[in-house]
C-alpha cells in the first residue's frame, strides 16, 4: 500500500487545496485550508460539531463556495467555469449523511440515472454496470425496490454504490454512519472497508475511530474552520500534540 | 418450501363483529353518540330531500318532442326543451348541416385526452400525438380542405369551444407555468423579476378585464391591417391566466423538495436541466396534483367568462336557447343540463387526479 501511495505522490496529488478561506456571511468558516492528497491515499477527518468538516469536503465539488485560495481536483482547478465544475463532479463521488437518494426512483434507476445521462452510456451497460456495484455493495435482490422501502443502512449502501455507478477517483464521505440505527452502522463501514482495500482515494468526515484505526493513512483533525493536527492514525491516537485534539479524544472515546 | 408451508400457522380470519356490512356501519357510522347522531340526521335529509328532487328530475318530467304547452301542465323537469334545443346548446351557431364536424371534433379530443392519461404513454411522441390530434380539430373544425365548407371561429359555439379553449389552455400554460415557477426562483435578477412581475400583474386581475383588455386594447396598439382572431385572443387570455396561477402551485411543489436532492443530483454530475427534469420536477409536480387539477377545474369553468367577448361559448349557447320565447319558463332545465356537462367533465379530472396520485405513489411510501 504505502508504494502506491508514493508512487501516486510522484505523479502529483489528485486534491491540492491551498490557502483555502471561506465565510458565510461575517462568520469565517474555512480558515487557511491547506491539504494535499495523493491518489491512494484515505484520509479521515475528525472534529467538534460546525468545525467546518462538511463545508471542507462539499469544497471539493463546489456544492460550496470557497473566496480565496485555490483548490484543484485532478489537476483543474475550481472556477466558476460551469465546464470545469461538471468536470470534476463527474470524477468525484459524494455520500451523505442523509443517503439523498432520490425517492421516486428505483434502486437501479438510482444508480443509472447519471451514467446514462452525464456519461452517455448506453442503458444496458449502465444497468450492468449498476448490478456489479448493487453486488459489491450487498444489495443486488433490492434492485426494483423504492429507497423507501429499504432500511437506512441499505440506503447508505445504495447511495455509495450510485457514487461508484460514476466510477469517480476520489470518493468524499460525510459523516456517512451518522443517520443510522446502531445495528446497521457495520454493514456500511464494511462496505467502506472493501472499498478502501481496493484502492480508492476516500476523504471521509466521520466519528468511526475504529474505521479511522483500521483504513486511514492519515487522520486530520478540524476546530473552528482550521486544520489544528494531522497525523498517521498510531500517532494521531496514542500521542496527539495539541490540547484540542487531546480533549476531542477524550470526549469521544470516552463515549 | 413445502417444510415452510407446514409451519405457516392457519390464516386467521377477523371475527365477524368487525368485517361484513354490519362490522363496516357500526365501526364507520355508529361508533360513537355523535356519529350516530350524524349517520341519523344525513338519513333524514336525504329522505326529506330526494324523493321531491327525483320527482322533478326523472318521475314527473316531460320527456321526448312535444309542445311546449304540454310542459305548462306537468309538474316536472321539462327535458323536452332539451330535445328542442340541444343542438344549440352544444354547436351554438355552428352551419347546422355540417353539425357532424364539430361532434367529430369534440370525439377525437376527448379520445386524446382519454389517451394521455395513461402514463406509459407519457414519452416525448406524445407531443406529436397532440399537434397531430389538434390538427384534426383544426381541420374539422375550420374546412376549407377536403371540401369541407369553410366555417369561420366567430361560428364556433358550444362545447367543442369550450373544450379546446379548456385543453389549450391546460396545454399550453402547464409547461409555461413550469418556467416561471423556476424563474421566480432564479438566481439571475432578470429572470426572476420578470417571472414575478407576471405573476403578480397577470394574478392581481381578474380573468374578465384581461378578456376585455386582449379582445378591445390590443387591437388599439396593432396596425390596422395586423387583425388577431377573436378566439385565438382570448385563448391567450386564458394561457397567460392559468400560467400565473399554476406556476405559484408549482413553485409550492419545488419548495418541499428537500436541498438534499438537488445536492446529489449536482454531485453526480447533473447539469441544471438534467437535475429539474429528471430530479426535481417529477417530485414537485407530483407533490402538488390535487391543486393543480384544482386549478385546471378552475379554469374550465371560468372559460365561460369569454361569452363577454362575444364568444358562443356552452353557457352563452344555452342562454341563447333559454331566450327563445317559447321556451323562455324553462330555463332552469337548460342550466341543469349545461351544468351537469361541466360537472362531468370536472368530476373525470377529480376522479383522474386521485387515481395519478395513488399510482404514483405506490411503492415509494416512507
Ligand atoms: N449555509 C450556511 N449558512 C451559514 N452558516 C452555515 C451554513 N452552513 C454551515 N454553516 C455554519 O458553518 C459552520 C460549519 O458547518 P459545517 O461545515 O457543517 O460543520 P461540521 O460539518 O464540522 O459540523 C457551522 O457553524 C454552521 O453553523
Ligand atoms: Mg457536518
Amino acid at each position: 500500500m504505502a508504494t502506491a501511495v508514493q508512487q501516486a505522490a510522484a505523479q502529483g496529488p489528485v486534491i491540492e487545496m491551498t490557502g483555502v478561506h471561506k465565510w458565510y456571511g461575517q462568520f469565517h468558516v474555512l480558515r487557511d485550508i491547506n491539504l494535499s492528497v495523493a491518489l491512494g491515499e484515505r484520509i479521515v477527518i475528525c472534529g467538534p460539531s460546525g468545525s467546518g468538516k462538511s463545508t471542507m469536503i462539499r469544497c471539493i465539488n463546489r456544492l460550496e463556495e470557497h473566496q480565496k485560495g485555490r483548490i484543484v481536483v485532478q489537476g483543474i482547478e475550481l472556477t466558476n467555469d460551469l465546464k470545469q465544475i461538471d468536470a470534476t463532479r463527474r470524477e468525484v463521488g459524494m455520500v451523505f449523511q442523509q443517503f439523498n437518494l432520490f425517492p421516486h426512483l428505483t434502486v437501479m434507476e438510482n444508480l443509472t440515472l447519471a451514467p446514462i445521462w452525464v456519461r452517455k452510456m448506453p442503458k444496458k451497460d449502465a444497468e450492468a454496470v449498476a448490478m456489479k456495484y448493487l453486488q459489491r455493495v450487498r444489495i443486488p435482490e433490492q434492485a426494483d425496490k423504492y429507497p423507501g422501502q429499504l432500511s437506512g443502512g441499505q440506503q447508505q449502501r445504495v447511495a455509495i454504490a450510485r457514487a461508484l455507478c460514476m466510477n469517480p477517483k476520489v470518493m468524499l464521505f460525510d459523516e456517512p454512519t451518522s443517520a443510522l440505527d446502531p445495528e446497521m452502522i457495520k454493514e456500511v463501514l464494511d462496505v467502506m472497508i472493501e472499498l478502501a482495500k481496493d484502492g480508492m482515494t476516500m476523504l471521509c468526515v466521520t466519528h468511526e475511530m475504529g474505521f479511522a484505526r483500521t483504513v486511514a493513512n492519515r487522520v486530520i483533525f478540524m476546530d473552528k474552520g482550521e486544520i489544528v493536527e494531522q497525523n498517521a492514525p498510531e500517532e494521531f491516537f496514542n500521542h496527539p500534540k495539541s490540547e484540542r485534539t487531546k480533549l476531542f479524544l477524550s470526549q469521544i472515546l470516552h463515549n | 418450501m413445502t417444510a415452510e408451508e407446514a409451519t405457516t400457522p392457519q390464516v386467521e380470519r377477523p371475527p365477524a363483529s368487525v368485517a361484513g356490512p354490519w362490522g363496516w356501519a357500526r365501526a364507520n357510522l355508529f361508533s360513537t353518540p355523535w356519529n350516530t347522531f350524524l349517520t341519523l340526521a344525513s338519513i333524514a335529509v336525504l329522505g326529506w330531500a330526494l324523493p321531491p328532487a327525483l320527482d322533478w328530475l326523472i318521475f314527473n318530467a316531460v320527456w321526448g318532442h312535444v309542445k311546449p304547452e304540454v310542459c305548462k301542465q306537468a309538474d316536472g323537469a321539462c327535458w323536452a326543451f332539451i330535445s328542442e334545443k340541444y343542438r344549440l346548446i352544444l354547436f351554438g351557431r355552428y352551419p347546422f348541416k355540417e353539425q357532424w364536424r364539430p361532434v367529430l371534433a369534440v370525439c377525437a379530443l376527448i379520445a386524446m385526452i382519454i389517451f394521455s392519461c395513461n402514463r406509459r404513454f407519457w414519452r416525448a411522441w406524445l407531443g406529436a400525438v397532440w399537434l397531430a390530434g389538434l390538427a384534426i380539430f383544426g381541420t374539422l373544425m375550420w374546412g376549407g380542405v377536403f371540401g369541407l365548407m369553410p366555417v369561420e371561429t366567430n361560428l364556433w359555439g358550444g362545447l367543442p369551444l369550450t373544450l379546446i379553449l379548456a385543453v389549450v389552455g391546460v396545454v399550453v400554460a402547464f409547461p409555461l407555468s413550469i418556467l416561471l415557477a423556476l424563474g421566480r426562483r432564479s438566481r439571475m435578477p432578470i429572470v426572476r423579476s420578470f417571472s414575478v412581475a407576471y405573476i403578480e400583474l397577470i394574478r392581481g386581475v381578474p380573468l374578465i378585464s384581461l378578456l376585455f383588455m386582449a379582445s378591445f386594447m390590443l387591437p388599439l396598439f396593432l396596425p390596422n391591417t395586423i387583425k388577431i382572431n377573436a378566439l385565438l385572443r382570448a385563448q391567450v387570455a386564458i394561457i397567460m391566466f392559468t400560467a400565473a396561477y399554476l406556476a405559484e402551485v408549482v413553485r409550492g411543489g419545488l419548495q418541499s423538495i428537500p436541498k438534499g436532492q438537488y445536492e446529489a443530483a449536482q454531485a453526480l454530475g447533473l447539469g441544471f436541466g438534467q437535475m429539474m427534469w429528471k430530479v426535481v420536477l417529477p417530485q414537485a409536480i407530483r407533490a402538488v396534483i390535487p391543486p393543480i387539477v384544482n386549478t385546471f377545474i378552475g379554469m374550465f369553468k371560468d372559460t365561460s367568462l369569454v361569452a363577454i367577448v362575444s364568444l358562443t361559448d356552452l353557457l352563452l349557447a344555452t342562454k341563447q336557447a333559454i331566450s327563445d320565447p317559447n321556451w323562455r319558463a324553462f330555463f332552469i332545465e337548460g342550466y341543469v343540463f349545461v351544468a351537469f356537462i361541466y360537472f362531468i367533465f370536472c368530476f373525470f379530472m377529480s376522479k383522474y387526479s386521485q387515481h395519478l396520485e395513488k399510482s404514483l405513489r405506490a411503492g415509494e411510501r416512507r
